[in-house]
């Protein structure tokens, strides 16, 4: 690992050309593929599917970003990256966009010098424990031993909580999340944290998900979202406006399927038609073809979709929409107009 | 030779001789070297002082004073999520000077006993120990240490069988002796617990071990002198144990031993062996300890068969052979390759991540370097470490190393 955080230190003094001027974009549309980090493997947030093709949550973001960009939801190259180097790859630019559910916090959006373009996952950490171990909530695990996936922010939110609540514990810090479940099958901790999302994605995985539970408490919210560089504002409007056209396709009832047909001609609802590019030249104001959301949401699908495909309730996974639902069902999703 | 045969030319200097002449050969191939490491590194630095994020954030060593916010398992030195940066990076480096200690200490012992019984005559203990070299110096050590950690987080008992079940019958299983539990969650060993006098029976038990220094020096005396042997190992063992039991009696138990108990989820009390510690520990152990049997295999071989048959015909035992004759003057072979062991041990910690140990690597190079994103920083500190303590165990192992070395008058 130190051999991996070296080298991107060395491939952040490499790639020094890349960077603060505002060049992602062409950089992009001359290699002809967008470079996006993803995690090792989540279930339904990024993994590899048995034909070797990435799906997930996350991946829609770079396969949206993509089409929108180059017109080609497959001109993608997925890098792998580990809860430590995601940063240096991120700010190196063997990256362009960083889509690995990444919690939006301040020092990473300032001292970091990152940027996050938006929320694609409203998170919180929680805890998973054997059923057998018989704990129902947090404030039973006074002198627990638990795995946590070290370099991510959870490590930092559960010292917070168990310091506040005066109780102590046994970190057994690892470094995958993949590594951290093993580990917690097999006894090694008897407490998994993580974000809460993810305990559902792996909790899924296991043989026999029934025994084991996810406590009620949720300590943190974790904001996930896509994040870029800092410094280059056009390639963050593009990403940051993919998401938002993702999330307002849901709210206006544009999905994959009549994407194509409401953007033959213009439809009665003028900010569907801005969005789709019928009316006034919103893709230009960003260098951007005005076929750009369309493109997006013919690959991907609404934000909904996304969201039912690979992580919704009828998914081995099965998380409820909850906050992740548009602002008119009570949820957090508030894509700012199109105009 | 071929420098010898160019005879010198009378004919002054021309450029082509530059690389068809031998004499200034050499010259031109080091200074085209010299020029390309001052342009590779010239490069390097050129292209961290343009780097974009580096300019904006510069270097900047004060997140070091920073509260770390992360916990760490093993705390040699007293530490909490409250502390700095710097603490955390300090049991860091303490962390890894411990493993570091322990893998040299038994690598060198199993080395020793491997590389001395590769050469017995008995032929199932020599191909065995053959088979051990082989099998562990040939496989990456991180594999090693990987296959160790899990293995040892699927065979141990788990931690569960140990526990009060909640209808409050016996647990499936108790402590061995009431004093260890090895489980997957590591292995519960008892620790001594100081009281207020505790210092009176530590001070005891350092002049124990002086008191053995004394009676060896009297026993080897004896037997130079007058001939007369005396044992060593049982009046040492006494000498060592019986001060101590005798007076901490007298003073009412100062020093008690303290038993793990088992609480809700694991042992409280006592003293806990990390599976992470373990695993990395033994791996490295074997590891090198495959590396060092070849060294002192090596050793053996390098004294002349001479000085054993000289030895044997003067009447002495096979033992005695070994361990007054051949070591000794094998130790002059041995040391020097020994020392790089000892640093391959040193570096070889930092995959203690693996494991999930924190080390310097893991707590500085790792958690800290993430958290704050100070990765130039953290990465020439770690730097700095390494080299630190490599350049030390260099220095303590050279001078060692003169002390057996061959004296030249």
């Amino acid at each position: 690992m130190k051999k991996s955080v070296f080298l991107g230190t060395v491939a952040a003094a490499g790639l020094a050309a890349v960077g603060a001027s505002a060049q992602t974009l062409s950089d992009v549309q001359e290699r002809g593929t967008l470079n996006c980090g993803v995690t090792t493997g989540v279930p339904g947030f990024a993994e590899p599917d048995a034909d070797g093709v990435w799906q997930g949550f996350d991946v829609a973001v770079c396969r949206a970003v993509a089409a929108a960009v180059l017109g080609d939801p497959t001109a993608v190259t997925f890098v792998p990256t580990t809860g430590k180097t995601r940063f240096t790859a991120l700010a190196s630019g063997e990256i362009d966009v960083l889509a690995r559910n990444t919690t939006w916090t301040f020092s990473r959006d300032t001292d970091l010098k990152f940027d996050f373009t938006g929320i694609n996952y409203y998170d919180g950490q929680g805890f998973m424990v054997p059923a057998s171990l018989g704990v129902s909530s947090a404030t039973e695990l006074d002198g627990a031993t638990i795995c946590i996936q070290t370099g991510t922010t959870t490590e930092l939110n559960l010292a917070d909580y168990f310091r506040v609540n005066n109780m102590s514990y046994e970190p057994v810090p690892i470094e995958t999340g993949s590594e951290s479940v093993q580990q917690y099958l097999a006894g090694a901790c008897d407490v998994y944290t993580t974000d809460r999302s993810a305990l559902a994605a792996q909790r899924a995985g296991f043989a026999n998900p029934d025994d084991h539970v996810i406590l009620p408490e949720t300590i943190s919210k974790e904001p996930l979202g896509p994040l870029v560089r800092h410094g280059d504002s056009e390639w963050f409007d593009i990403v940051k406006w993919t998401l938002n056209a993702l999330i307002a396709a849901e709210e206006y009832g544009v999905t994959s399927e009549n994407v194509e047909e409401m953007a033959s001609a213009p439809t009665d609802n003028p900010e569907i038609n801005r969005l789709l590019g019928t009316e006034g030249e919103l893709g230009s104001m960003m260098g951007l073809e005005n076929s750009w959301a369309k493109n997006a949401i013919a690959a991907v699908g609404n934000y909904g979709e996304v969201f039912d495909e690979n992580i919704g309730d009828d998914t081995a996974i099965g998380l409820a929409r909850g906050l992740n639902a548009q602002y008119t069902e009570g949820g957090l999703l508030y894509a700012p107009p199109f105009r | 030779m071929t420098t010898m045969s160019d005879p010198p030319r009378a004919d002054g200097f021309r450029v082509s001789k530059l690389i068809n002449d031998t004499r200034y050969r050499s010259y031109t191939f080091q200074f085209i070297a010299l020029v390309l490491l001052i342009l590779g590194f010239g490069w390097l630095i050129n292209n961290a002082i343009n780097n974009p994020v580096l300019r904006e954030a510069g270097i900047d060593f004060t997140f070091l004073q920073a509260p770390a916010g992360y916990d760490i398992n093993q705390q040699p030195i007293s530490y909490d999520s409250q502390d700095t940066h710097l603490r955390a990076t300090i049991i860091g480096a303490i962390n890894t000077l411990i493993v570091a200690f322990l893998a040299c200490v038994t690598a060198t012992i199993l080395g020793v006993i491997a590389g001395v019984l590769r050469l017995s005559n008995n032929w199932i203990i020599k191909k065995l120990m053959a088979v051990y070299v082989e099998l562990f110096r040939n496989i990456p050590v991180l594999i090693w240490i990987i296959i160790i950690f899990t293995v040892a987080a699927n065979t141990f008992p788990p931690i569960s069988e140990f526990r009060i079940p909640r209808d409050g019958s016996d647990p499936e299983r108790g402590l061995l002796f009431g004093m260890f539990a090895a489980t997957n969650q590591g292995v519960f060993i008892p620790r001594l617990d100081f009281a207020e006098q505790g210092w009176i029976i530590a001070a005891v038990a350092l002049a124990s071990v002086a008191g053995v220094f004394c009676w060896r020096a009297f026993a080897r005396k004896e037997l130079y002198e007058k001939g007369r042997e005396l044992p060593v190992f049982w009046p040492s063992l006494l000498i060592l144990i019986l001060p101590v039991v005798i007076v901490n009696f007298a003073l009412g138990s100062p020093v008690g031993i303290e038993n793990p108990e088992m609480g809700r989820f694991r042992f409280e009390g006592g003293f806990l062996l990390r599976p992470s510690l373990i695993s990395l520990w033994f791996a490295l152990s074997v590891y090198t300890g495959a590396f060092i049997a070849e060294n002192v295999r090596a050793g053996i071989l390098a004294v002349s068969k001479g000085q054993t048959e000289a030895a044997a015909a003067l009447g002495l035992r096979p033992g005695r052979i070994m361990s007054l004759v051949v070591l000794p003057q094998a130790l002059r072979v041995i040391i020097p390759p020994l020392i790089s062991q000892y640093l391959n041990i040193t570096k070889n910690t930092s995959l203690a991540i693996a494991v999930g140990y924190m080390d310097l690597t893991g707590t500085l190079g790792g958690i800290t370097l993430n958290q704050t994103g100070r990765a130039l920083e953290c990465i020439l500190l770690l730097m700095l470490f390494y080299l630190t303590f490599s350049l030390a165990i260099s220095a303590i192992m050279n001078i060692y190393n003169r002390s057996v070395a061959l004296k030249e008058r």
